[in-house]
């Protein structure tokens, strides 16, 4: 598609996203890297590229989010399959239920997983899961899994089916046409679904420490060990140069492959697939397996007594214990309000830089699809003790503004909106648009009616892995002075792990299974609330 | 033989198609005109596989009921072409080929005479995104007659023609298919196309085919008043207690005819002029006339009884 | 690497050597009454203190608390020391003797002198300049789980029973790297062993089995979250929790401390250099140290209180014990030496 000249406006509403990433990304990961590299910062770079620990650590790193990317494609792409064809109740359901894992801490699936590796028997004899490259494997695809469900499924409801009928028909067998029409036209989804899915696996901690145990070591972790453990933050902003670098090469790899070739998608018209039922059901045992084991240990866990089950852990949320600063229901209602705002902030966001990505000046453009992609990609420690040390002077003294942490948030969900939004834009047939303009609507105008309008399928399912994103936690604000007051669910969750007895565990895994059900449901409305498009698509 | 029996198909609580019953014979072109919604777009997906549903559907007496769309020696045509927007025309062609496991060679040449055919020598490397409609209908013709299927099913092939483009492929078409040895079923709305194509017509309506035959005794004698609503007849007058249908070429202008109506509109269409009266009591008609009065004029006439419709 | 390392050592020793120097020159100005004013407390995760307790504070001194947590031990003292030119509390609390040395060398906190700090044992003061007030201390300790100790084996009782083949596989620790408590542990290994590099080496060969974090190694391969081992480096006030945390209620804790595996960590509060509120801060620190503050901590955070005049919680005194003689170490040389440690421990156990 040709860059469009004369679009109105476009150039102020692009401050807005620019400002937002300079100000709470680029300029706090400038600093801490600037300041950690001052000096000898040269040296400890070459330092890094001459150890060999360092090598064999990038190389680990790359590899298993190499393997965890595709594993995950493999294995959620047949379920994206599955929703699509679903009715947009169904699917919109089924969208909710696979965040759950989103919301969930790693210390709380580490120990379902390994609950169920010893009830299974993955955890004796000959097959050791616990602390092995495998359990690292099969957690990122459990907390991935949805990525790739929602961001491709929802670009198949998208697809006209009539071209895989044509296949059938043509002789190609259900296999074939999904490899030779399918696919291809499915290529800018997976492949905005694969960066998330890559991103998430190379900077991911808890998995690694706790999952693969003491022995693995990434380049998340290593620059966690420099900077905190170790505080030598020279060595910690040379490896957080070399992650930085490598993630810029990979986004700007992944938003070539995703802009190659575009899709157009008409209004499609959905027809019933044939023979679909043996596969969903196929899927959902998968789903079942998957996702249905941990979370219903925690299930399990969360009713269970010394004496039996029943709903006294659930009760017990409403009142303060003392390792709290508030009642757990406080903590969820906190994490609630966090949550809407950081979903607000990476729609508005996402939104306009998504516009900016699709039809904005060249230059720009890229600026904006990198720029906001990498936040997703970047140490948790780098970001948040970037925000520490640069937002610290009047009148940008943000640290301890409430408000940082819901920005923070953002900062993770922005990139989903704009990674599921961008190829459903690129996939306007230019038509559409023509038609909107030839009908009398101005530039901003047909911006609104079409492009937002298709836009905000994608937009939303975005913005409800910003809201579970935010739920649970994700990314930098670990790293950040905060208000007991504004307890949050998942802080909460961790406290009452962090002193024995099977009371507090109980009460953190009630904890665990509200927060699930809250980012269901709120998912299932967030998705529920884009009205019209969905009746069209 | 293809032989469709008893067919039906259901989205719940809508029956799409209804106990349709057909044969199509060796090299026979039928044509299925029907109103939009009526089914036909419906049918020619469970004949393809696409759609399953209650009933038979066998070709030469082996049943393919249960068969896969890829198991089925029949092609289809889709309304919107379903070209593959990622591949060049002649990729397009060559697909059902390769799917097939045609060797690299033959394939070429295959797709080589089937794009003469429809008359797109030299169109093999564009993308389908740059193809007029007219262009784009007869590359997906030439796809779908690349496998070389038994039968070939035409949803509304021409329906995104100007009128020039397609006048010339309703003289093409059968001509193509005849060439191939292909029998097709073709599916239309338009009753003029219907005609034209058809060896046989059947009409459809609300998921049922009402009447088959020739084109001529089906349009001459319609079983049934909807059936003659569905082949373009618009004059139903009461007659008694009965409905009746005046044939487009029943009305003879005479001074001393019974009826009489006013002049409101005239058509010129070449050697005919389509003629449209109002009668005193409000009711509209419309004729075929090759000598048409004046707009404006009332006129007395008469209706040559053999040409007057009668049901039951 | 290596060069790198050393020079990071050198730098730190350097550091400690003038840190001593340059303490007298800060001098800050205590005095005057912070009535009205609004304190910033910055502590660490874990942190929990009775809504009561800070009302009997705001109410004697007239001053507010504002809290702020900043992840766990090791998390706030980084955060501190990138901040330290501007400073996001007042007071600090939480710093332990395992990452002391490298706030002092830092700089971060200034000298301040509680009038309370008499009432405190003495040998939890570790910086005679006062820059940190102890303010409460609880032992890392090896616990087990008593019914689930192989059958017919007595619980054990020196850190050497855990090399002892009758414990093989039952053993759980934390990685020094990652977790406070596996630091604390390995601290405790190198004091109270005759050679901690063999004795690491015979926990391998006894099966030790390692976690990144606490969590981890308690619920995940420790009887208490249904996992199969019985013995477990946790804290010497874990079993009181048990009991008071348990369901259903009991009178005794399933759990032993062996209280001869012990390090001792002490928990200090300390003034940031570039307070806003000196007296403020001061009015703070003082009131951590008055018997409010001090009962409220061990059943707030199951660790024991710092002042000898605080009375206990009964049932902390019933289940909770005070190793007698607790491994400890001078925070300076544990600065000094930690990486190399735990460098050494990687070697030994990971590889």
């Amino acid at each position: 598609m040709r860059a469009r000249k004369n679009i109105g406006g476009l150039d102020a509403l692009m401050l807005i996203p620019a400002v937002f990433i300079g100000l709470f990304f680029l300029f706090p990961v400038g600093t801490v890297v600037g300041r950690g590299l001052a000096g000898d910062g040269l040296d400890a770079v070459i330092d890094l590229a001459r150890s060999q620990r360092q090598r064999d650590v990038l190389r680990f790193t790359f590899w298993q989010a190499v393997v965890s990317t595709v594993l995950t494609v493999v294995i959620a792409l047949p379920a994206a399959a599955t929703v699509a064809g679903l009715s947009s109740r169904a699917r919109r359901v089924v969208r909710s239920i696979v965040t759950v894992p989103f919301v969930l801490p790693t210390v709380v699936v580490a120990g379902a997983f390994d609950e169920l590796f010893l009830a299974t028997g993955l955890d004796a004899g000959a097959v050791r899961l616990r602390h092995t490259v495998w359990a690292i494997l099969i957690a990122h695809v459990f907390f991935n899994y949805a990525v790739v469900v929602r961001v491709v499924g929802t670009a198949w409801v998208g697809l006209d089916c009539r071209q895989a009928e044509a296949a059938r028909v043509l002789g190609a067998t259900r296999w074939q046409a999904w490899k030779e029409v399918t696919l291809p036209r499915l290529r800018p989804a997976i492949a905005s679904a694969s960066a998330i899915v890559f991103l998430f696996s190379f900077t991911s901690f808890g998995v690694v420490l706790i999952l693969g145990g003491p022995r693995r070591a990434t380049l998340e972790t290593e620059i966690y060990r420099y900077a905190v453990s170790r505080t030598d933050l020279t060595t910690a902003a040379a490896l957080a140069v070399v992650q930085l670098t490598t993630v810029l090469g990979l986004v700007a790899i992944s938003t070539w492959l995703e802009r190659r070739r575009p899709a157009t998608t008409r209004v499609a018209r959905r027809t019933r697939t044939l023979g679909s039922r043996a596969g969903r059901r196929v899927n959902g045992l998968v789903a079942i397996a998957l996702l249905g084991g941990p979370l219903a240990v925690l299930v399990e866990r969360s009713f269970s007594t010394g004496t039996g089950y029943d709903l006294s852990h659930y009760e017990a949320l409403g009142t303060r214990v003392r390792q709290l600063p508030a009642p757990a229901t406080t903590a969820l209602w906190n994490s609630l309000q966090h949550a809407v705002m950081a979903t607000a902030i990476a729609l508005v966001i996402g939104v306009l830089a998504s516009v900016v990505v699709v039809h904005g000046r060249s230059s720009l453009r890229r600026f904006f699809d990198l720029g906001l992609t990498l936040p997703l990609g970047t140490s948790a420690v780098t970001v948040g003790f970037g925000i520490l040390i640069a937002l610290d002077e009047p009148p940008i003294d943000f640290r301890t503004r409430w408000w940082i942490i819901p920005v923070a948030h953002a900062l993770v969900g922005v990139p989903f909106v704009v990674r599921t939004m961008v190829p459903l834009l690129r996939s306007i047939d230019p038509s559409i648009r023509e038609a909107a303009a030839v009908l009398g609507a101005s530039p901003s105008r047909v911006r609104r009616e079409i492009d937002l309008a298709i836009g905000a399928r994608g937009a939303l399912v975005g913005g409800g892995f910003a809201f579970a994103v935010s739920l649970g936690e994700f990314g930098a604000t670990s790293f950040l002075p905060r208000r007991p007051d504004d307890l949050t669910a998942p802080v909460a969750l961790f406290r009452l792990l962090s002193t024995p007895g099977d009371l507090l565990r109980g009460q953190a895994m009630a904890l665990a299974v509200v927060l699930m059900v809250l980012v269901a449901v709120s998912v299932f409305v967030i998705e529920s609330s884009r009205g019209t498009t969905e009746g069209a698509l | 033989m293809l032989r469709v029996d008893a067919l039906t198909i259901r989205f719940g609580d809508v029956v799409a198609v209804d106990g349709v019953s057909l044969t199509l014979a060796a090299g026979e072109r039928l044509a299925v005109l029907g109103p939009s919604g009526c089914g036909k777009s419906m049918l020619l997906r469970a004949i393809a596989g696409l759609e399953a549903g209650d009933g038979t559907v066998s070709l030469d007496g082996v049943n393919l009921t249960d068969k896969a769309p890829d198991q089925r020696p029949i092609g289809l045509m889709f309304q919107d072409h379903a070209l593959f927007p990622h591949r060049t025309v002649e990729q397009n062609v060559a697909f059902g080929l390769r799917m097939a496991g045609n060797a690299p060679g033959e394939r070429d040449q295959r797709v080589h005479e089937l794009l003469a055919l429809v008359g797109m020598e030299g169109f093999g490397d564009r993308a389908t995104a740059t193809l007029s409609g007219g262009e784009a209908q007869r590359a997906a013709l030439a796809r779908a007659l690349a496998p070389g299927p038994n039968v070939l099913l035409l949803d509304e092939p021409l329906g995104s023609l100007d009128r020039h483009r397609r006048e010339r492929l309703i003289e093409e078409l059968p001509d193509v298919l005849r060439a191939t040895g292909t029998a097709a079923i073709h599916v239309t709305h338009d009753h003029d196309e219907a005609f034209a194509i058809g060896d046989r017509l059947a009409v459809m309506h609300a998921g049922k085919v009402l009447q088959v035959g020739p084109p001529g005794e089906v349009w001459a004698a319609p079983a049934s008043i909807t059936v003659a609503r569905v082949l373009g007849h618009t004059n139903e007058v009461t007659e008694g207690a009965a409905t009746v249908v005046w044939r487009s070429d029943a009305l003879r202008l005479d001074p001393a005819g019974p009826h009489e109506a006013m002049v409101e509109r005239v058509h010129f269409r070449g050697v005919e002029h389509d003629v449209r009266l109002r009668t005193p009591a409000g009711q509209p008609l419309r004729f075929v006339l090759a000598d048409p009065p004046a707009v404006g004029d009332n006129v007395r006439f008469s209706i040559e009884p053999e040409r007057v419709i009668r049901f039951g | 690497m290596k060069k790198l390392f050393l020079s990071f050592v050198i730098v730190g020793l350097v550091a400690a050597a003038c840190g001593d120097d340059n303490d007298d020159g800060d001098a800050i100005d205590f005095r005057g009454d912070p009535s009205g004013t609004t304190v910033r407390l910055v502590t660490h995760d874990s942190f929990s203190i009775s809504d009561a307790v800070w009302e009997a504070f705001t109410a004697e001194t007239g001053v507010t608390v504002e809290l702020l947590s900043s992840g766990d031990a090791g998390e706030m003292v980084s955060q501190a020391i990138l901040t330290k030119d501007a400073p996001v509390a007042d007071v600090m609390f939480g710093i332990d003797n395992t990452f002391l040395q490298r706030g002092l060398d830092n700089d971060i906190f200034v000298p301040y002198e509680s009038p309370n700090l008499d009432g405190v044992f003495d040998n939890l003061k570790l910086d005679d300049n006062n820059r940190v007030t102890p303010i409460s201390f609880g032992d890392v300790c090896v616990n087990y789980w008593i019914d689930a100790l192989p059958t017919g084996t007595a619980a054990p009782s020196t850190l050497e029973d855990l090399t002892d083949e009758r414990f093989a596989g039952q053993f759980v620790v934390q990685s020094p790297e990652t977790s406070s408590p596996g630091l604390a542990f390995l601290l405790a290994t190198i004091t109270g062993t005759d050679d901690w590099e063999q004795y690491w080496a015979d926990l391998v060969a006894n099966d030790v089995s390692v976690t990144a974090g606490w969590e981890d190694a308690y619920y995940g391969e420790f009887t208490a979250g249904g996992g199969e081992r019985s013995i477990v480096v946790s804290y010497a006030s874990s079993p009181p929790a048990e009991v008071i945390f348990a369901d259903p209620p009991v009178d005794t804790a399933p759990t032993g401390v062996l209280l001869d595996s012990c390090f001792r960590q002490i928990e200090f509060a300390g003034v940031l250099a570039g307070t806003e509120n000196a007296a403020g801060a001061a009015a703070l620190i003082d009131f951590m140290l008055t018997n409010t503050y001090q009962e409220d901590v061990p059943l707030t955070m199951f660790v024991f209180p710092a002042s000898q005049s605080a009375t206990l919680p009964p049932e902390f005194v019933e289940h909770a014990e005070v190793a007698a003689n607790p491994q400890i170490i001078d925070p300076a040389e544990i600065e000094a030496n930690r990486d190399a440690w735990v460098d050494r421990w990687v070697e030994i156990v990971l590889s």
